[in-house]
């Protein structure tokens, strides 16, 4: 690398930008070059300056209050209109909701709280005082046996390496007042728990949903239920369930 | 229910953000309760369309309504600010840089400040997303709907200006 295309390169290289080859390439002829350091070194001040805390307008304390109850306001006032001008329709609306009580009753609140427990199991196995997996493998064929004798049932197990999903191991946790099986995977730097264990109902297609952050995604398949949860972009989790839900 | 629910959803994922909006707010405006009504107005906008969010990074999400709501703000209150758009040249670099600015050993920050609030508003929003925010090249192109090349560009004449500013301020005094 000589000067002019570290002139041209410099930027990129102090905003993280700048390929690894490249980055090494600039770092030697800095260490080589008499005249690039200074105005290196000036950028890279600057860079740190403009990072200062120093340099941040703080909200005064009083707008999170002020935003909170604005958006509160707005949100309420909108389902009150609502009601007002539909209240007739929405009587009749009514007598429909009761006939899918049960249903709703039964159902929504118990997949509610599944779901939470699911993000909260999903963040406790990442916390560096917990641990993520229990049995370490690549290998559907080590991790699928590992359950025998530890649950009543055997988990579906699928090595999606070939789909860019690897398996990195399993483990047991308890959800929804049972044991269940959780199967890890890994996409780039994401994590991705797949909880699955024995479910009565039918099957049901592949349902997203966001939680504190985390994607969601649940689906039963022959007799088992399943739910991929992860920080993992919602198009990508998508496609795990997708190809899960395919697999034979 | 389901309103609350949504209500509950929504204030957990933007709320945070909320010094990161008044940052950015706060640096486009230059006034403290210009800033202040603008973040509100946006957390309004973003509650009307967060139904049309579906996960990836929600703050840069607000923040592209933050920038979209301020400038609609300038627009109408002082539409002058923003009459004399800076020409957008590819493939300009550090050239612009003032060779007098690799002397400071240090930069004071109130005079950073000041350099910084008198730059035009194309190259303020990309250095206070950069630097302050810490986004991607990639990132602060989706959010501010410019090219790449416009905005390294864009970043490269930012900070050479900046340099000159600070190189110029320093010989005044002395």
């Amino acid at each position: 690398m000589n000067c002019q295309e570290l002139e041209s390169q410099r930027q990129a290289y102090l905003d993280g930008e700048l390929d690894l080859t490249r980055s090494l390439e600039l770092e030697k002829h800095l260490r080589e070059c008499s005249e690039c350091p200074q105005a290196f070194d000036a950028l890279s001040l600057l860079q740190r300056s403009l990072r200062s805390d120093a340099l941040r307008f703080q909200p005064p304390a009083s707008l999170e209050k002020r935003v909170r109850s604005a958006v509160r306001r707005e949100g309420g006032s909108r389902a009150q209109t609502f009601s007002r001008r539909w209240l007739i329709p929405a009587i009749s609306a009514a007598v429909l909701v009761i006939l899918f009580a049960g249903y709703l009753l039964t159902r929504t609140p118990a997949d509610n709280l599944v779901a939470s427990e699911i993000v909260s199991s999903h963040v406790r196995s990442l916390m560096t005082t917990s641990h993520l997996i229990d049995v370490p493998s690549e290998d559907p064929h080590t991790v699928k046996p590992w359950f025998d004798g530890k649950l009543d049932f055997s988990p579906p197990v699928k090595d999606l390496t070939p789909q860019g999903f690897a398996l990195i191991g399993g483990r047991l946790d308890y959800i929804a007042n049972r044991p269940v099986a959780v199967l890890i995977y890994q996409r780039r730097k994401h994590v991705i728990n797949l909880f699955v264990w024995p479910a009565p109902n039918g099957d049901t297609k592949p349902a997203a949903q966001v939680r504190q952050g985390y994607n969601l995604i649940h689906w039963t398949k022959s007799g088992m239920t399943h739910w991929a949860v992860s920080d993992l972009n919602l198009a990508e989790l998508q496609q795990l369930a997708e190809e899960l839900d395919n697999a034979g | 229910m389901e309103q609350r629910n949504k209500l509950a959803l929504f204030e957990a994922t933007v709320l945070p953000h909320l010094n990161a909006a008044y940052n950015l707010a706060r640096w486009l405006l230059h006034d403290d309760s210009s800033a202040e009504d603008v973040v509100q107005e946006s957390y309004l906008r973003a509650l009307k369309y967060f139904s049309g969010y579906h996960g990836g990074d929600s703050r840069a999400w607000l923040l592209t309504i933050v920038r979209n709501t301020s400038y609609n703000w300038l627009q109408q209150n002082r539409s002058r600010e923003l009459t004399n758009p800076i020409e957008d040249a590819e493939g300009l670099t550090a050239t612009e840089a003032n060779p007098e600015a690799v002397l400071l050993q240090r930069i004071d920050h109130d005079l950073l400040r000041q350099a910084l609030t008198e730059l035009p508003i194309e190259f303020r929003e990309v250095l206070i997303l950069r630097e302050m925010e810490g986004f991607t090249y990639k990132e602060i192109a989706a959010l501010a709907e410019l090219p790449i090349g416009t905005v390294m560009s864009r970043l490269a004449r930012a900070r050479a200006r900046l340099q000159e500013r600070l190189a110029g301020r320093l010989n005044q005094e002395i």
